[in-house]
This record gives structure tokens, C-alpha cells and sequence, in this order.
């Protein structure tokens, strides 16, 4: 008995309840489909995130000042004013694996120019920011060591707020003011696209001493945070450790006692969101199986249906000789086929899906062999399982008892 | 008591017990019998005599609560289900009252089925398959579903699935009681032709006397035992009894086609 003529008999008997097989396969059809699609998501998030870490610069580290951890008492991040200059200047200098180190402050601030306004977070930094964030000008240039000694009313715009002050004209050189204070156009950015929903172009950079000396209210020498690139992303572990030796050095912190800073590595950030995204394509993924199971539980009803059906079909097979076995390889074999050309329309179904979500958002478009392979062997898998069921009740029928059946 | 190699079925105290619930039904009851290879037999009995146990035992569907059966001398009394399956596949060819075709398949395709499952190649099937039909006085009907036969067609196409394997017996239950005369008695002249010229054994399992009296023996089953086994002396001739029946019952197969298509 070979496995093609139970094949041939198992698409015949298929094919003659067209409507039927059809609506069962409809259950695992959709059942993969879903599958395939969320999966499919789920790994294009996953690599939009990627992609969007890469570009912020995966050799990035910050320290903020203070210490989530310090006692089990949150103090929150920045809540001292721990952080020096000097400190900066000691970590780019003493850190073989730095390449280059600068204070990063904030501000929010309203900018003008002419009858135009547009609200901005300023970062105050030091000369190297272009070479930290891996983010030239594209315009103009980008202010000096001397510009950042001086604290000189100078400012590179993102290209998002040279659009909106500026339009289409050419901004270097202009004079706009922020917070009625006038400050020259240097330069404008590079265009970086949006970071998680947020616009990165929409920013503004001025010298961190500016902002110290002009735009804080009371003025102190804190620098807020630093910004730290690392001379690779491979070296990213080894700078962290380094800085936070460096700096419990210089802060005279006793072995024992928490650090009174936070080195915050983006590689560590893009793991957490990687893992986010993973954990939401596992959420998706087992939901969309459950229809999946839903859709095998519609076979097994129906193979059961047949069974009744066909048991005097299973009676004369049996006399003739059919063994049991091949009765049960016969109904299984229906159900696996069934599942199985549920599980390919499916796959069409649910890539179709996935390739329009991801045209759409403009994500990577991802149908991985890995999701295909899951969903052929769930269908196969669904096919076995709930067809073992009806194919044992098949083969476990009396021969007597089945030919008399009406 | 010993088996000759001429002996096809040999049945030794066969004893065949229904347990439902508390009451025991004692269907056969140390029954013994004997028969030679190319015999025709005619069981016999009233309902509830224990005849269709007894075709159930000799057809391998079902197995004696004590005692020993031995089909071409192996003994197939204690056997499971997948060898009983082989047997029946190998030695027995069943034809039955009511046809027992797969519906919706080909004449030619439920004629291969016995030879699917003895793992027979498609293109020996096919040969195999037409030159069964052939015998039966079907070739023309080859791709004709179930129902576009008449009931006398039908079972022609049940004993050419029977024969198709060369079984060692044909058994047959009530072959002529969902037939007319006529056809029942064309079905007869199939059975002694072959019983004849190829010196089948034939068993038929039957009520009616008619039909008993084709067979050269008959054999009588009362009360789980057999009441009498005896040689018909005035056996009847199928091809003869055709020859007498009236003319006009020679086209009942197109009328019963005719009525199947009106209703």
C-alpha cells in the first residue's frame, strides 16, 4: 500500500465535499495567516528599532547624574548635580576607549525669526557633538572649541526647525532669538529621520556653556549629562566599566557605597527594545495560534462527520482487507492534507498581510523562512494532532459492525 | 481429526459466545465442518441459527470464542486484527446482499481495491482489475459509477472485486436477495461457471431453497449446530433454468435503470 494511492484516495474524498473541506481549511487558513503575519510584524518592528538605534549611533553611552539604585531609593536620574565639566574633560582624556566626551545640557526654548516661532529642546554641548552623534552639518559649519570658551551666542539648527523658521531660504548667517536673546546661525544638520515616533531633526544645538552662562536662570556649572561615543560599538562594556571606575575614582566614593552617577549604554537601550519587540511578537504570535487551534478543533469535527459518514466505506475496505493501519493513515493523511493546504493558502494569505502592514508603515518587509517553516510544521502538526482522533475511532471500527451500518 | 491439503476450510469445535451485560447468547455451539477445495456450498438456517456467525467466522471478520478454524490449513482462530485482515485480503473474496460498492468510485477502481491494499502496482491493478470485469460480462462498464448501475450489474462488479485476488474461497451472504429472478439466477450461472471451470469453492450463505439448490451441497444450521449436511441430488443448472425463464425478463436491467433515473 503506497503512500501516493492513499494520497489520491484521501484528495478524492476531499474534493467530493468541495464546500466542506473548503470552509474547514478556512479555519486554519486564517489560523495561519495570522500567525505569519504577526510574526512578520513583530520582526519588522524588531529591526525598524535596529535600524533606528544604528543610526542614533549604537556607540553611544551617556552618564547622568544620580543613582536609581543608590539604597533601593529612587532618587531619580539627574536629580544631582554630581556631573563637572572637568569630569568630562577627564573621561575623554584617561579612557583609551573614548573617543570623544561632551557635556549635554537642555533647554527648552522658543526660537523666532522674523514672524515665524517654533518651540525647541536645545542641547547644549561642546565642539565634538557632530563627531559623538556621528551628525554633520550638511550647511554652514558647526561652532568651535573657541565659540564654546567664549560662550558665544551661536546655534546649529536640525533640519526640521530650519524648515519651519526658514522654509526653503538659506538660514546660515541669519539672526534669530531665542528666549529675546539673539543668536547667529551657524549651520544646519544633517537630516536623521524620526527615532521612535520622535523627530530627531527637530532639535537645536548651542554651545553648553551658552546655555550655563545665558539661558539658565540661575547659573551654575553643572553639565547636566554627558555624552560619551565609544571608539566602537564592540567597546561599549569595556567604556562603561572604564567610566564608572574613573569616576567613583574622582568622586572619592568608597568601596561599598553606590555610585552617585549612571552610565547608561544605548546598546543596552536597543537590547530592551529588541527584547520589547520580541515579547510583543511572542504576545501576537500565540494569540494568532490560538485561532490556529480553533481551526484544527474544526477539522477534527469534521473528520469525525466523515467517519460516521463513511463507515460503511470503512466496512468494505476492511473486508476487503484494508488493516486498521491503513484506515488510520487514509484519515490521517485527509486531515494533513487538509491542514496542510489550509497552512500554504494561509502562508499566501498571511504574507500578502504582512508585505501590505509593512509597505504601509514603511517598515522592512520580513517573511522570514523561519515563520514559514513554524507554520507548515504547526499545520502538519494541527493535521496529525486533531486527525489522529477520528482516524483511531476509524480504524478501531468492527469490520460486522461497519458493513451493516445504514 | 486430521486435514487433508485438499481441505480449504476445516472448523473443529468452534464455539462462538455474545456477552451483553449479564446474558450470554451461545450463537455457535461446537459446531465441526469440513470443506474441500472447489466444493459449493450452500449454508443454510432460520434466523437466528447462528449461519451469519458462522459466515463471520469462515470470512476471518470475526473470531470463535473456543475452538480452532483453519483456512488452507493455517490457523487463523487466535489471530489479530491486521492478520486477519491479510487473510481476508489474500483467501477470502466477500459478495454480499446488498453489494457493499464504494459509492462514487469507478466499477474498475472498487475492483482494484482489494489488490491496493496487497500492495499490487498500479498498472497490474488496472489489467488485473479488467480482466475480473471481463469475467463477470463487464468491460463495458468499466467507468460507471455505483450508481449508474443496475442491481445485477452491481454485484457482478462485487464478484469481480471478490475474484480479483484469486481468494481461495468466495463467500457470499444473501448474493440474490436484493435481486429479481431472472438476475438472481444469471448471478447463479456466474457462480457455477466459475465453481466449474475453475474450480473455485463457492459458499453461499442463503434462506431461500431456490438459491440453495444450485449448490452440490447444503448445509443446515439450527441452534448453533448444523441439523443436516447434505449432497443436492437434483442440483439445479443455472445456464438451463436461464434458458426456461420467460423472454420478457430479459431487459430488467434497462427497466431498473430507467426507475433509478426517475426517482
Amino acid at each position: 500500500m503506497n503512500l501516493w494511492a492513499i494520497l489520491k484516495i484521501a484528495i478524492r474524498a476531499l474534493t467530493r465535499n468541495k464546500m466542506r473541506s473548503a470552509l474547514t481549511m478556512l479555519g486554519i487558513i486564517i489560523g495561519v495567516g495570522a500567525v505569519i503575519a504577526m510574526v512578520s510584524i513583530g520582526q519588522g518592528a524588531q529591526s525598524m528599532i535596529q535600524t533606528q538605534i544604528n543610526s542614533m549611533g549604537s556607540n553611544m553611552l551617556f552618564v547622568v547624574p544620580g543613582n536609581v539604585r543608590a539604597n533601593g531609593v529612587s532618587q531619580g536620574l539627574g536629580a544631582a548635580a554630581t556631573l563637572t565639566e572637568d569630569d568630562v574633560v577627564a573621561i575623554e582624556r584617561e579612557v583609551p576607549t573614548v573617543l570623544a566626551a561632551s557635556p549635554s545640557l537642555r533647554a527648552s526654548a522658543q526660537l523666532v525669526f522674523g514672524n515665524q516661532n517654533w518651540n525647541v529642546q536645545l542641547v547644549g554641548a561642546n565642539e565634538k557633538f557632530p563627531k559623538i552623534r556621528n551628525w554633520p552639518t550638511v550647511n554652514g559649519a558647526f561652532y568651535t572649541a573657541a565659540d564654546v570658551r567664549g560662550a558665544e551666542r551661536v546655534i546649529v539648527l536640525g533640519h526640521t526647525v530650519a524648515e519651519k523658521l526658514f522654509g526653503t531660504a538659506d538660514p546660515v548667517g541669519e539672526s534669530i532669538r531665542v528666549r529675546n536673546l539673539s543668536f547667529r546661525v551657524i549651520g544646519v544638520l544633517e537630516t536623521k529621520g524620526s527615532t521612535f515616533g520622535q523627530d530627531q531633526d527637530d532639535t537645536a544645538v548651542v554651545p553648553f556653556t551658552t546655555v550655563q552662562k545665558k539661558l539658565q536662570a540661575r547659573g551654575t556649572n553643572s553639565v547636566g549629562q554627558a555624552m560619551i561615543s565609544a571608539v566602537s560599538p564592540d567597546a561599549t562594556t569595556l567604556v562603561q566599566q572604564q567610566v564608572e571606575d574613573l569616576l567613583r575614582q574622582r568622586h572619592r566614593i568608597v568601596e561599598g557605597e553606590p555610585d552617585d552617577f549612571t552610565v547608561r549604554n544605548l546598546a543596552d537601550v536597543a537590547a530592551a527594545g529588541v527584547q520589547l519587540t520580541t515579547i510583543m511578537t511572542l504576545l501576537l504570535g500565540s494569540i494568532a495560534g490560538i485561532s490556529l487551534i480553533v481551526g484544527g478543533i474544526g477539522i477534527m469535527n469534521i473528520m469525525l462527520v466523515s467517519v460516521t459518514e463513511r463507515t460503511r466505506e470503512i466496512g468494505i475496505r476492511m473486508a476487503v482487507g484494508a488493516r486498521p493501519s491503513y484506515i488510520r493513515l487514509q484519515f490521517l493523511t485527509e486531515s494533513v492534507v487538509l491542514s496542510l493546504a489550509g497552512g500554504a493558502l494561509g502562508m499566501i494569505g498571511g504574507g500578502g498581510a504582512a508585505a501590505a502592514i509593512a509597505w504601509y508603515l514603511k517598515w522592512p518587509s520580513l517573511v522570514s523562512g523561519l515563520a514559514v517553516a513554524i507554520a507548515f510544521g504547526f499545520s502538519t502538526g494541527i493535521g496529525i494532532f486533531f486527525g489522529y482522533y477520528p482516524a483511531h475511532k476509524a480504524a478501531a471500527l468492527d469490520p460486522i459492525e461497519a458493513l451493516r451500518y445504514e | 481429526m486430521e486435514g487433508s491439503s485438499e481441505d480449504v476450510i476445516r472448523i473443529e469445535r468452534v464455539s462462538k459466545v455474545y456477552q451483553t451485560g449479564d446474558i450470554h447468547v451461545n450463537a455457535l455451539r461446537s459446531l465441526s465442518l469440513t470443506i474441500r477445495r472447489g466444493e459449493f456450498v450452500a449454508i443454510m438456517g432460520p434466523s437466528g441459527s447462528g449461519k451469519s456467525t458462522l459466515m463471520n467466522i469462515i470470512g476471518c471478520l470475526d473470531r470463535p470464542t473456543r475452538g480452532k478454524y483453519y483456512l488452507e490449513n493455517v490457523d487463523v482462530s487466535t489471530m489479530g486484527k491486521a492478520q486477519l485482515a491479510d487473510v481476508r485480503n489474500k483467501h477470502v473474496g466477500f459478495v454480499f446482499q446488498s453489494f457493499n460498492l464504494v459509492t462514487r468510485t469507478s466499477a474498475l477502481e472498487n475492483v482494484e481495491l482489494p489488490m491496493l491494499y496487497a500492495g499490487v502496482s498500479g498498472a497490474e491493478r488496472h489489467r488485473r482489475a479488467r480482466e475480473a470485469l471481463a469475467t463477470v460480462g463487464l468491460s463495458d462498464r468499466e467507468r460507471n459509477m455505483p450508481s449508474q448501475l443496475s442491481g445485477g450489474q452491481q454485484q457482478r462488479v462485487a464478484l469481480a472485486r471478490a475474484l480479483v485476488n484469486n481468494p481461495s474461497i468466495i463467500l457470499a451472504d444473501e448474493p440474490t436477495g436484493a435481486l429479481d429472478t431472472r438476475t438472481s439466477v444469471e448471478m447463479m450461472e456466474i457462480f457455477q461457471r466459475l465453481n466449474h471451470e475453475r474450480k473455485l469453492t463457492v459458499i453461499i450463505v442463503t434462506h431461500e431453497l431456490d438459491i440453495s439448490l444450485y449448490a452440490e451441497r447444503v448445509i443446515q444450521v439450527r441452534d448453533g449446530k448444523i441439523a443436516s449436511d447434505e449432497h443436492v441430488s437434483n442440483r439445479y443448472v443455472a445456464s438451463e433454468v436461464l434458458e426456461r425463464l420467460p423472454v420478457y425478463a430479459a431487459d430488467l436491467d434497462e427497466t431498473e435503470e430507467t426507475e433509478k433515473e426517475l426517482s
